[in-house]
């Protein structure tokens, strides 16, 4: 198991390596940089050549690409990542409470996700072909159709023409006023876990299907087992492992991958910082950004990895 | 269960199926009921989409300031905009943008990942392994992030928003063509390609590619639905098909938000158009993928 872990634990480092390089460069090929973002919004033209020459020197743009990006690296490695260009103000402090936010919206959808997913996937398997089945199915296609973002319009709306109430604007973390944070963040968990939902119910819905043609169900139900104790005991705990797969793996996307939405209910989380920092051709910033949301989905992945060897030795020993 | 007596024109017809594309899609209809749903949809949008010169009451850019968002009545069905444009007309002109952006990425998304997959499977080895962590590598990007990175390097507008929805496709179909190729590999017509001294390039593209097939058009109309909602969420966020263009992302933008509780007409429509497309398209890959592929077909 040791050598297992080890094993998957030095795979990562070349793709986390390769997001580095890939992040690196795709945003120097982006036109213009954080100088001239800035000066654009203060009428660029009027400004001279010489003045933003000096503020890249600042800046360390003016070095060459291959310094800056070891520069880059060995903050990385001391787990220092910077100044942000626009603000100047430390990555690590731009990023805080964003990434709270994003990482509570996350756990949060994964929440709705799952508690939606694994009765729904299961009630469709047992009724297979009967008109559950296809409603179970229909609702989960249809989740995976309405774009969140409109899901999320249409609960304001809700809201507001039903019961006269917005929810808060202005984020207020989980550690002030849980209260008031739950009222907020719960109507965009509510419409990306719906979404989310949609791929895990059909994952359980498959794998519990495979599962209730094993032998063993057979003759647990030859038995006379009680129904509910033959699901419980005997199939779910098989079919649970592909669905706590794409449960995580969809739950490492959802930190960074929520733009959309928080554009929707106004939150400042890590997606928005990205628009935003993409925008203002923030090198530092936009890196650390990527770097987190990859490394996040790399550790998640990892960690499913394991798990798994660990659930189901077969795996260990490929 | 009771027999009909059959002719023996029904009897010989029924041992020797004419594959004819009625007959084709008799079945289809017959077996999948929501598939054909789903091809319903997919028609009336394709159909939408070329005849919206025809279909729509008015121009779409027609801007009438005396009907500012206006409520559905007779003369704009499905009411105005804060511009006074006919939200129906938008909405139908929309289906062009999501029909053009959705195939063209989800096109050049699958021929893409198509080769890379198959030649990955076929030269093996080094070129396996490199191509493989390359792809590992796109796979770390939430695919959002990703298309947000390309449109910032191209810039907006309809074009560039085809290559940033198709750049993150490229991996994810890459994968999974590769795993069908590699069995394509150990089939004795590629041995014998080979062998009658064939190129790479004519082996790839004749032999192992037609093979895969079933796997690439599971792939495209997974992705044709996917990339309409991504359009959609580009679009809504400024980032994808621009003013004054018809798409239904950019319907549900600004204005929409802002006046969604005294013009909900202009949130709703918009998103239900989005939804009604995706899920046609969803409705009828699933069904492809289970006729397609014969190791589902038995569930």
């Amino acid at each position: 198991m040791a050598s297992y872990i080890l094993k998957r634990l030095l795979a990562i480092i070349p793709t986390f390596l390769g997001v580095a390089v890939l992040i690196f460069l795709l945003l120097r090929v982006v036109p213009g940089d954080v100088v001239e973002a800035r000066y654009m919004g203060e009428g660029g033209q009027f400004q001279s050549q010489d003045q933003m020459q000096i503020e890249r020197k600042k800046l360390g743009l003016d070095q060459p690409l291959w310094k800056q990006f070891v520069d880059w690296m060995s903050g990385l490695a001391r787990l220092d990542f910077g100044l942000s260009m626009w603000t100047g103000a430390p990555i690590t402090e731009e990023i805080k409470l964003r990434f709270a936010l994003s990482l509570q919206l996350a756990l949060m959808a994964t929440a709705v996700a799952t508690l939606l997913a694994i009765p729904l996937g299961i009630l469709a398997a047992v009724k297979q072909d009967t008109w559950i089945d296809y409603a179970v199915r229909v609702f989960s296609i249809a989740g995976l159709a309405m774009p969140s973002f409109w899901l999320g319009i249409l609960l304001i709306l809700v809201l507001l023409v039903v019961f006269h109430w917005l929810p808060p604007m202005v984020f207020t973390p989980l550690w002030v006023d849980p209260w008031q944070n739950l009222q907020q963040l719960i109507w965009p968990a509510l419409a990306v876990g719906y979404r989310y939902s949609a791929v895990s119910t059909r994952m359980m819905r498959s794998a519990m299907l495979e599962v209730l043609r094993e032998d063993y169900i057979r003759t647990a139900r030859a038995k006379g087992l009680w129904l509910k104790l033959i699901l419980s005991r005997h199939a779910l705990k098989n079919a649970m492992l592909p669905v706590l797969t794409i449960i995580s793996l969809e739950f490492a996307f959802l930190l960074g991958g929520l733009v959309v939405t928080e554009q929707v209910f106004n939150l400042n989380g890590l997606g928005m910082l990205f628009v935003e920092s993409i925008a203002r051709r923030d090198y530092t910033l936009t890196q650390a950004l990527v770097m987190l949301v990859a490394t996040f989905f790399l550790v998640v992945n990892f960690a499913v990895d394991i798990a798994y060897a660990w659930l189901d030795p077969r795996i260990r020993y490929r | 269960m009771a027999v009909t007596p059959r002719t023996v024109e029904e009897l010989t017809r029924a041992e020797a199926p004419r594959p004819g594309w009625a007959s084709a899609v008799r079945d289809f209809v017959r077996q999948r009921p929501l598939g054909a749903i789903g091809a319903l949809i997919v028609v009336v949008m394709v159909v939408t989409a070329s005849t919206a010169g025809f279909l729509a009451p008015y121009d779409p850019l027609e801007t009438d300031y005396a009907a500012m968002l206006g409520a559905p009545d007779a003369r704009h069905w499905l009411g105005t905009d804060a511009f006074g444009r006919d939200v129906l007309s938008r909405l139908i002109y929309g289906s062009r943008t999501a029909l053009m952006v959705g195939l063209g990425a989800s096109l050049i998304g699958t021929v893409f990942g198509a080769v890379i997959g198959v030649s990955s499977a076929y030269f093996g080895g080094r070129v396996d392994l490199v191509v493989q962590r390359v792809m590992d590598v796109f796979f770390a990007f939430p695919v959002i992030i990703l298309a947000l990175a390309v449109v910032a390097i191209l810039g907006t507008g309809a074009q560039n928003v085809i290559l940033a929805i198709a750049v993150p496709m490229v991996p994810r179909c890459a994968r999974v063509v590769r795993s069908s190729a590699l069995a394509v590999r150990e089939m004795p017509y590629v041995d014998a390609a080979r062998a009658a001294g064939f190129g790479h390039r004519r082996i790839i593209l004749r032999h192992m590619l037609p093979n895969v097939m079933a796997p690439i058009l599971i792939m495209m109309t997974a992705f044709l639905g996917e990339a309409i909602l991504l359009e959609a969420s580009l679009s809504f966020l400024g980032l994808g098909v621009q003013e004054p263009i018809a798409a239904w992302g950019l319907m549900l933008r600004g204005a929409a938000v802002q006046f969604a509780e005294s013009a909900p007409w202009m949130a709703i429509f918009p998103g239900l158009a989005i939804s009604l497309g995706v899920f046609g398209f969803n409705l009828f890959g699933d069904s492809l993928r289970d006729a397609l592929d014969p190791r589902l077909r038995t569930q």
